[in-house]
């Protein structure tokens, strides 16, 4: 094969090759006299904040006559960039909001919503609002498709712990 | 200052949008920007000098609260002026209802029920003549529609001088996706036509308004734009701009917060007899998120 063609295999091939993406997002455990978990959101952005994806919307579920949905502007950015123009819920991207520790997602290229997406440069934003709390938005670059194994970590300070991005060709 | 113009001032003050130099009249709704399925917004209607603060007296409009027991908006003894139309435009354009409706010594409240998604106006809007007069060697003072003027103004007047003036006051609020509808403009008097949603405005980011003179791009009319809270700041922060040829004007949001925009032009042209002057105002209350 002629070298100049091999990228273009390569990128090609890449969905074949179903690479992987994994998510790992620190609920912190928080000394606050009131406490409700965080609802998040989680999607993917190109570089001018434009919304690509969403990959998970955690939010209050339970509360009768979906009162939950009330404070889903309160994940402000998101709101701005996908929520407002949603109907929740969202099949396979929204859920009960989450636990303290660390939560894992797991993407796949052979699947929405990594099967749709072109290669390119993008972030991932992860947003986090509480009740009674504060709020707090982190964004990890990567591009994609992975070429070779790659981690990616940021660490937030108030409603975030470390947020860390793998990907695998 | 011109009697006219004072006393117009001073009329505008108790029930419209008016003048720099008079009280400032506004609404101030408790959201803008909703989520949910159920959501519902209080809104606080008051004429005061500090933004966005309950200190002088009630907006006082039709329908929300007992109007013949609260306060008249003016000196104690003072004949209480016509309370203001408040029209409420559902997301479709359709009318929707204030409920609970209620008037205090300082504020007026009433609440809407946004049942369908999309972007509502709260509007107020005024326009007619503003007339001052000597009969029988006493000053005179007459407001009210095109239509009665010569049915309530003496023909003989003296120093007779009227002004032509129209005022809106407008509030946005959006559950959901943000739509147009209710942005069309009416072709009456002074108007915002949005080119940014106004329910969608961002600190650190440039906002880009059309104003329109009955439908038609005003050019070099001054704006103001204060951010409330100014009791607890030295500077007003205003915020000073004049719209450009195309009546289209910019403003980049310092911060986060609720804001009061007001536009307002005086001028002789396209005047009707009697008037000899025209005066129109636009107001709204803006709220900027934190990006």
């Amino acid at each position: 094969m002629p070298k100049r063609l091999l990228p273009l295999f390569a990128l090609l091939s890449a969905p074949v090759l179903a690479a992987e993406m994994q998510l790992e997002v620190e609920i912190p455990r928080l000394q606050v006299a009131e406490y409700h978990r965080p609802y998040v959101a989680i999607w993917l952005e190109q570089p001018d904040q434009k919304h690509v994806a969403n990959l998970a919307v955690w939010y209050d579920q339970k509360l009768k006559d979906k009162e939950g949905e009330k404070w889903l502007k309160d994940l402000r950015q998101w709101w701005r960039r996908s929520g407002r123009s949603l109907q929740m819920p969202i099949d396979g991207v929204s859920g009960a909001t989450r636990a303290v520790g660390n939560q894992q997602l797991s993407f796949n290229s052979a699947d929405a919503p990594l099967k749709q997406l072109a290669p390119g440069d993008y972030r991932v934003v992860v947003e986090a609002v509480r009740e009674v709390g504060g709020r707090e938005l982190l964004r990890l670059p990567f591009t994609w498709p992975p070429q070779k194994n790659a981690s990616h970590s940021a660490q937030g300070s108030s409603e975030l712990g470390q947020i860390t991005l793998h990907l695998k060709p | 200052m011109h009697t006219l113009i004072k006393w117009t001032a001073l009329t505008l003050a108790i029930c419209l949008p008016l003048s720099a130099h008079a009280h400032r009249a506004w609404m101030l709704p408790s959201a803008t920007v909703l989520s949910g399925e159920d959501p519902w917004i209080t809104v606080d209607a008051a004429v005061s000098n500090d933004l966005f603060y309950f200190e002088h007296f009630p907006l006082r409009i039709q329908g929300i609260g007992n109007l013949d027991n609260a306060p008249a908006g003016g000196p104690p003894g003072m004949r209480p002026r016509p309370a203001a139309v408040l029209q409420l435009f559902a997301p479709d354009g359709s009318a929707a209802k204030a409920e609970n409706g209620s008037i205090g010594r300082y504020r007026s409240t009433f609440d809407l029920h946004l049942t369908q998604k999309g972007t509502y106006k709260l509007a107020i809007a005024n326009s007619g003549l503003f007339a001052s007069y000597k009969e029988n060697g006493e000053m005179r003072r007459w407001m009210g529609k095109a239509e009665d003027f010569a049915k309530q103004v003496p023909a003989n007047a003296e120093d007779l001088k009227v002004a032509q003036n129209n005022s809106r006051m407008e509030v946005f609020v959006t559950s959901g996706n943000p739509t147009d509808t209710v942005l069309k403009t009416t072709g009456v008097g002074l108007e915002l036509a949005p080119v940014t949603h106004p329910n969608d405005l961002f600190a650190g980011e440039a906002a880009e308004f059309t104003l329109l003179l009955d439908g038609k791009p005003a050019a070099g009319v001054e704006v103001s734009v204060i951010p409330g809270g100014n009791r607890y700041r030295d500077e007003l922060g205003e915020i000073k701009t004049t719209s450009d040829a195309n009546g289209t004007l910019s403003i980049t949001w310092p911060s986060a917060g609720m804001y009061w925009l007001e536009a307002e032009l005086s001028s002789t042209e396209g005047v009707v007899a009697p008037a000899t002057e025209r005066r129109a105002s636009y107001s709204a209350t803006l709220e900027v998120l934190a990006p």
